[in-house]
């Protein structure tokens, strides 16, 4: 290779004499890299760009410079930039650059813009005229280097302005331009796929071009949309599968091939799209077992690029449906892998073996000496790789041995990133497999706690235990374990993982960790045994130095302390007091700890009053605030046990703790805060509708003034201060409801003394009875003893190094064998599921619950067709929309330049329904004459034609009038778009002609929208006419605005405007689903909202007269109610659901929201709160 | 998915920067600093992809120069390893033996070969003719 790269700095004079070859550069370019080449410090470098910045921001500013000298300053600003000096002001230029240059230059303009801004920025705008010209242009250069910069950036809200032109390029005679136009059509559907969604059909086109470059650049559209829904594509399968065979074949022309292999990245992308469409679907398998075979044989060639595709094969192998004399041959194919000597084989036969090993765990035995040298190996990523790949073969039987390598390995481990993931998989392990009876429940918290990373980690650890969804206590997973590392093992495995991890550690592995030693399980005492390990084990590390340990580890050592160090018998109160007020004297403890650590010191204060009286008195001269007050508060704690024992009970369960949600007790003071003037709160929605109002000009003369869309401060709003958070507070009791506490930066630190209060700790009298135990303090170095005989620890030893290997091979993947015995043909049958769910116990009595169930799988089925069978149905009801003009696509299954040349017509339905989906909106018109003269304000749904009569509908309300036509409308909810049905009376005795109607609207996809015409409307008749609307962006209320022109004399037209709004109430359906369908949905859905709501207490039963009022509202299922919880789902049209967690509390109704859409869960809480309001 | 491709010289001066995702200017001085740092600590007989990140880097060094490929996880780390090889020898074809010079002295043009190569962080042209075809018409055009 490095004949490819001779020339060195030596050549550098030659060429700053020699104007030769492609360096033609001029003299202040030239001047700026040789001054680079030359740079040997931080600093000259920074005195040379501030130079080089004045310099150009001189001559970008002075009349006289040229295009050319342009360019020049654009090539020095690109290396301004790139050394991470900030040439904004040349930004400008660059689009002028493109605007105005000759062709090198636009193209270096063009460049210069890509390279400068990022996606969103304002100036883009500017270029879109730039681009418009250019697309239109003559010259092919030009319009391709449109294309490019199209494909690149470009303002997401200007698309509609060049996309007839990007489509008309598509039918271009010039492959070049053809495939640029497709790379910018998918460049489109990534930023805004709405706006593309009328040329799937060109997109089949493109895929049957007979162009192998065409075709190629179009599989980055469709690896994009199989990813999302590879059931609608299944049909192409046997087109993908025809030109990667064509490929293996040879038949592209010769230029495409590297080193002789033939157009690699291509085969490899299609293998990627086959195993996708091969996914769990036999059928679509079977059609491509032979090209698969046929890759695999192929690719015999000793060259990298090769295995590249060979470990694509393999996994494309692994990922369809199975079939055993392929498996046998990707698992060979692996095994040379893993074998090779070369370095980056081995390190891709790892990752495909940690891939595989998810279907078939067996294939890791079969390498299992290879693995247990590359745990050993010198190269770190190897290393990691492995570790990997042990992480995805851990069972009950080899974990100890696979955590402990993964700790040896970040012993020795310093990149942070590294860190963090590793010890958090440990943790993960450990809390996984700790003991036999808490096993269940430790499942189910792990398969919460993952999906929940992120939002557990946002919220302290006693919002934590609140949340606990109660969805999940029910199921108990039915495991059995052999063999199981005991409470030892776990408790040292964790402080490794405290230790190791330190402050890196993700929040939520202390989090889940405490909540774990708190809630227990079902057996006190093997919660208690566990709890004196961990407080024995923490009392052994305290004693030690202390000054080395990580700040959380202290946090959760002095939490366990707090609550449990009383389980310890043999260990003086004192002592454990002792210990920790050393803490407070170290230096290097922050002041979060500090709060910990007194908020453990309170809870055991108990009869030591001299002790924290001392140290009450010294901390009362500290400087920080917080800790100065739990100081006071401590010192009165232990002077008065009665208000102790009132303020920190002992015994009481955690889950007994009651939250006043609706801050009553705070009642008089907001009062008299009121009286004195203060402003009254106001909900985020309230607000945030403030404050859209005030920004948002109203340009519309005489139209609504509406509400801007929430979406945008959704996200921030995350953070509001409805999040349910509990906050501190001994003197509250600990357990108030704080609805202002993530707003609040004082009580900061109280989060997590509150938490500990009631109820983890063990009832006194059970404390006092439960069975002495008399461990040790040091328990924990026994701790290995129990479990020797499973464990071996690979003494290195080398004459016995082979047998050690063995040995530890034997550790390592015990277990495995048994696991797998299905092996190769078991493929099929997913992993043994670890969580098995039992039905909840009422439900599962009821012979109800199946009926229910069956209802909802049917209606799930519908669901998932949702798209085309809204298409498809709005299709057929509407025979008046011509299709003849749909551009009929022929699915070919190759392109015509690769030698096969097919028709199919099979997808011209598909293809029609496509076209028509873009347009989403279809308007009807339907004129019914004469049969309701006059008064419009009668009943006007009786005009609505019969298909829509017996739908559930709104009242009519007028939109407009003038003297000779009124307007009226009216909302028909169907199940899947909500008609608008707009009513166009005729209220003189003469014919009005050339009616006309106009909707628009920005937020339900106006670009599709059409006119509805009616030629003649006789006098006193009406005429009806649907807009079928879908919301695919949640707004809490959307306005639309239209026009309806008319004749009433030839050659006169009037024109009446009107306007309305729409609200995603009406765009909202109930979406049918089963408790356990909600369950793991709700698992599932990332974005969510929490708020109190008020509870209508008028009826007997709160809750369910305020979610049947909901309900009537809004439009939602409710699908179950147990004692004061109850659960409610619905959907937005376009798909989306919205799943919502209710729970009485108190007063009020706390509300949990979530979904996967963003804005979805504001406008829906946004609804509720109306609708109650209004009740 | 391709995240970013990197041109960096021995000495960690970088000679080429491309961005197939937003990283701010301020930040990216680090990040290349640290990406040359991980790789010029490996060994030959150490395999050519690390760990940074959530990002796997592929690279390959040329004489004094180093290409990096910052990937996802999902991204095939050898053929992208190839798609660097693929990308040298096309500069190689138009610079005819290139050099590092050629590429600091044509930082545009080199620009403009990876445009053809890569789109959006996607390989979308690894023909060598079809790859250099737009950037000879702009020379000749040029030249007339």
């Amino acid at each position: 290779m490095s004949d490819v790269v001779e020339k060195t700095l030596t050549a550098l004079p030659g060429l700053f004499d020699s104007q030769t070859g492609a360096a033609k550069i001029t003299n202040r370019l030239k001047q700026l890299i040789k001054s680079i080449t030359e740079l040997t410090s931080k600093h000259e470098e920074e005195n040379l760009m501030k130079q080089e910045l004045s310099a150009m921001k001189e001559q970008v500013s002075s009349p006289n410079t040229t295009m050319k000298q342009m360019r020049e300053v654009m090539v020095r600003a690109m290396y301004c930039e790139m050394l991470g000096y900030d040439a904004s002001f040349t930004y400008i230029h660059a689009i002028k650059l493109a605007q105005q240059g000759s062709v090198l230059e636009k193209r270096v303009g063009y460049l210069a813009v890509s390279l400068f801004l990022s996606e969103g920025h304002e100036l883009l705008l500017l270029l879109v005229n730039t681009v418009l010209k250019d697309l239109q242009s003559t010259n092919l250069i030009e319009a391709c280097m449109a294309l490019t910069v199209v494909a690149q950036v470009f303002p997401k809200d200007m698309i509609p302005a060049v996309l007839p032109l990007v489509e008309d390029k598509l039918s271009h005679p010039k492959e070049i331009i053809r495939r640029k136009a497709v790379l910018a059509l998918y460049k489109f559907y990534l930023i805004a796929p709405n706006q593309v969604q009328h040329i799937h059909a060109k997109f089949r086109k493109a895929l049957c071009d007979k162009d192998p470059g065409v075709m190629t650049s179009s599989l980055h559209i469709y690896l994009q949309l199989i990813r999302e829904s590879p059931d609608d594509y299944k049909d192409l399968t046997g087109s993908f599968v025809a030109i990667l065979k064509q490929v293996v074949g040879g038949k592209l022309p010769m230029d495409f091939n590297y080193h002789n292999v033939p157009a690699p990245w291509l085969q490899i992308q299609l293998l990627r799209i086959l195993s996708l469409l091969g996914r769990e679907d036999q059928s679509t398998s079977e059609l491509m077992y032979e090209v698969l075979d046929e890759s695999l044989r192929r690719a015999e060639m000793n060259h990298n690029i090769t295995y590249a595709i060979l470990y694509e094969c393999v996994k494309a192998v692994y990922t369809i449906h199975p079939k055993a004399e392929l498996l046998e041959k990707a698992a060979r194919c692996i095994g040379n892998f893993v074998l090779s000597p070369k370095i980056n084989l081995k390190y891709l036969g790892l990752k495909a073996l940690t891939y595989v090993v998810q279907h078939d765990a067996k294939l890791a035995l079969q390498h299992q000496m290879t693995i247990i040298e590359c745990l050993d190996h010198s190269d770190f990523t190897i290393k990691r790789e492995t570790l990997e790949l042990l992480f995805r073969i851990t069972n009950a039987q080899n974990v100890t041995v696979i955590v402990e390598k993964m700790l040896d390995f970040l012993r020795g481990c310093n990149d942070e990133h590294t860190v963090i993931h590793l010890v958090g998989k440990v943790a993960e392990l450990a809390e996984k497999y700790p003991f036999h009876s808490l096993t269940g429940r430790l499942l189910q918290r792990m398969t919460l706690s993952r999906v929940h990373k992120k939002y557990i980690s946002s919220y302290k650890i006693n919002t934590n235990l609140l949340c606990v969804s109660f969805y999940f206590t029910s199921y108990v997973p039915i495991i059995t374990l052999t063999f199981a590392p005991d409470n030892s093992w776990f408790i040292q495995t964790m402080n490794d993982v405290f230790s190791i991890g330190g402050d890196l550690l993700q929040q939520d592995v202390p989090n889940n960790f405490l909540r774990l030693l708190a809630e227990g399980s079902e057996s006190k005492e093997e919660d208690d045994e566990l709890r004196l390990y961990a407080v024995d084990s923490y009392l052994t590390v305290l004693k030690g130095d202390t000054s080395h340990l990580p700040q959380r580890f202290l946090q959760v050592m002095s939490w366990v302390l707090g609550e449990y160090s009383d389980l310890q018998e043999c260990v003086d109160q004192r002592e454990v007091i002792r210990l920790l007020t050393k803490l407070l004297d170290q230096r290097s403890v922050t002041s979060e700890t500090r709060v910990w650590i007194l908020s453990a010191l309170t809870k055991i204060s108990e009869g030591q009053t001299d002790l924290i009286l001392d140290l009450s008195e010294s901390l009362s001269y500290s400087q920080d605030t917080v800790l100065r007050q739990q100081a006071q508060e401590l010192r009165h704690l232990s002077r008065d046990s009665q208000l102790h024992e009132w303020a920190l009970p002992r015994g009481a369960p955690w889950d007994s703790m009651e939250v006043d949600s609706s801050l009553s007790f705070l009642d008089g003071f907001v009062s008299e805060a009121l009286a004195a003037g203060a402003a009254p709160y106001k909900p985020p929605h309230q607000r945030q509708e403030e404050l859209c109002e005030e920004r948002a000009l109203n340009l519309e003369p005489y139209s609504f003034s509406l509400p801007v869309s929430l979406s945008s401060c959704s996200i921030t709003d995350r953070q509001s201060p409805t999040m349910l958070s509990v906050s501190s507070g001994i003197s509250g009791n600990s357990t108030e409801l704080s609805q202002k506490a993530g707003s609040s930066t004082v009580i900061l630190e109280g989060v997590k003394r509150v938490w500990g209060k009631d109820g983890y700790l063990p009832q006194k009298e059970t404390a006092a009875t439960a069975p002495p135990v008399d461990k040790p303090s040091i328990a924990v170095q026994s701790s290995g003893q129990q479990e020797a005989a499973e464990r071996t620890e690979p003494q290195p030893e080398p004459p016995m190094q082979n047998q050690d290997k063995q040995q530890l091979a034997s550790s390592l993947f015990v277990g495995l064998g048994a696991q797998s015995s299905i092996s190769l043909l078991g493929k099929s049958e997913a992993p043994p599921p670890r969580f098995r769910k039992k039905p909840r116990p009422h439900e599962s009595s009821s012979s109800s619950g199946t009926s229910e169930r069956s209802s909802v799988s049917s209606s799930r089925s519908s669901h998932s067709t949702t798209d085309g069978f809204l298409y498809g149905s709005l299709l057929e009801e509407e025979p008046a929309t011509s299709i003849s003009g749909v551009d009929h696509t022929p699915k070919s299954t190759t392109a015509n330049g690769l030698g096969q040349n097919k028709h199919t017509d099979g997808d011209r339905r598909t293809n029609t329904s496509q076209i028509l989906g873009s347009d989403m909106v279809i308007v009807r018109p339907n004129t019914i004459q004469d049969k309701y003269p006059s008064s419009v304000s009668s009943d006007l749904t009786a005009l609505l034609p019969p298909d829509l009569k017996d739908l559930p509908h709104s009242d009519v309300i007028s939109l407009t009038s003038d003297p000779s036509l009124s307007l009226a409308s009216c909302r028909v909810f169907r199940d899947e778009a909500l008609l608008l049905v707009i009513f166009i009376c005729n209220c003189t005795e003469t014919v009005i002609k050339d009616v006309a109607v106009q909707l628009t609207c920005e937020e339900l996809q106006t670009a599709s929208l059409r006119g509805n015409v009616v030629d003649c409307l006789e006098g006193r008749s009406t005429s009806v006419c649907h807009y079928a609307l879908l919301m695919d962006d949640p707004h809490t209320n959307v306005s639309f605005t239209g026009t309806v022109s008319y004749q009433t004399q030839p050659g006169h037209t009037n024109t009446l405007s009107f306007s309305g709004t729409l609200s995603t109430a009406d765009f909202i359906r109930p979406l049918v689903v089963t408790t356990e369908e909600y369950g793991k949905l709700w698992l599932s859905l990332s974005h969510d909202v929490k708020q109190n709501l008020k509870l209508l207490t008028a009826a007997g039963d709160p809750l369910r007269t305020t979610l049947n009022a909901l309900k009537d509202a809004l439009q939602l299922h409710v699908v179950d109610i147990i004692g004061s919880e109850g659960i409610v789902a619905c959907r937005l049209l376009s798909g989306a659901p919205c799943l919502l967690h209710c729970r009485v509390n108190g007063a009020a109704l706390a509300m949990w929201l979530r979904s996967p859409h963003p804005a979805l869960p504001d406008c829906i809480l946004y609804h509720c709160q109306r609708a109650l309001a209004e009740h | 998915m391709i995240k970013f491709l990197l041109m960096v010289n021995k000495q960690g001066q970088t000679r080429l920067s491309k961005y197939y995702e937003q990283v701010e200017l301020g930040k990216r001085a680090a990040l290349e600093a640290d990406v040359v740092r991980g790789c010029l600590a490996r060994r030959k007989e150490e395999c050519s992809f690390v760990e940074y990140k959530d990002y796997k880097l592929v690279y390959r060094q040329y004489a004094a120069l180093f290409i990096v490929v910052g990937i996802t996880e999902n991204e095939n780390e050898l053929s992208i390893y190839e798609l660097v090889h693929n990308f040298v020898e096309v500069l190689d074809k138009y610079f005819s033996r290139v050099s590092e010079l050629d590429i600091m002295f044509n930082l545009d043009k080199v620009h403009i070969i990876l445009d053809e190569m890569i789109i959006n962080g996607h390989i979308v042209e690894t023909n060598k003719n079809r790859i250099l075809a737009p950037l000879l018409a702009l020379d000749k055009m040029a030249e007339s």
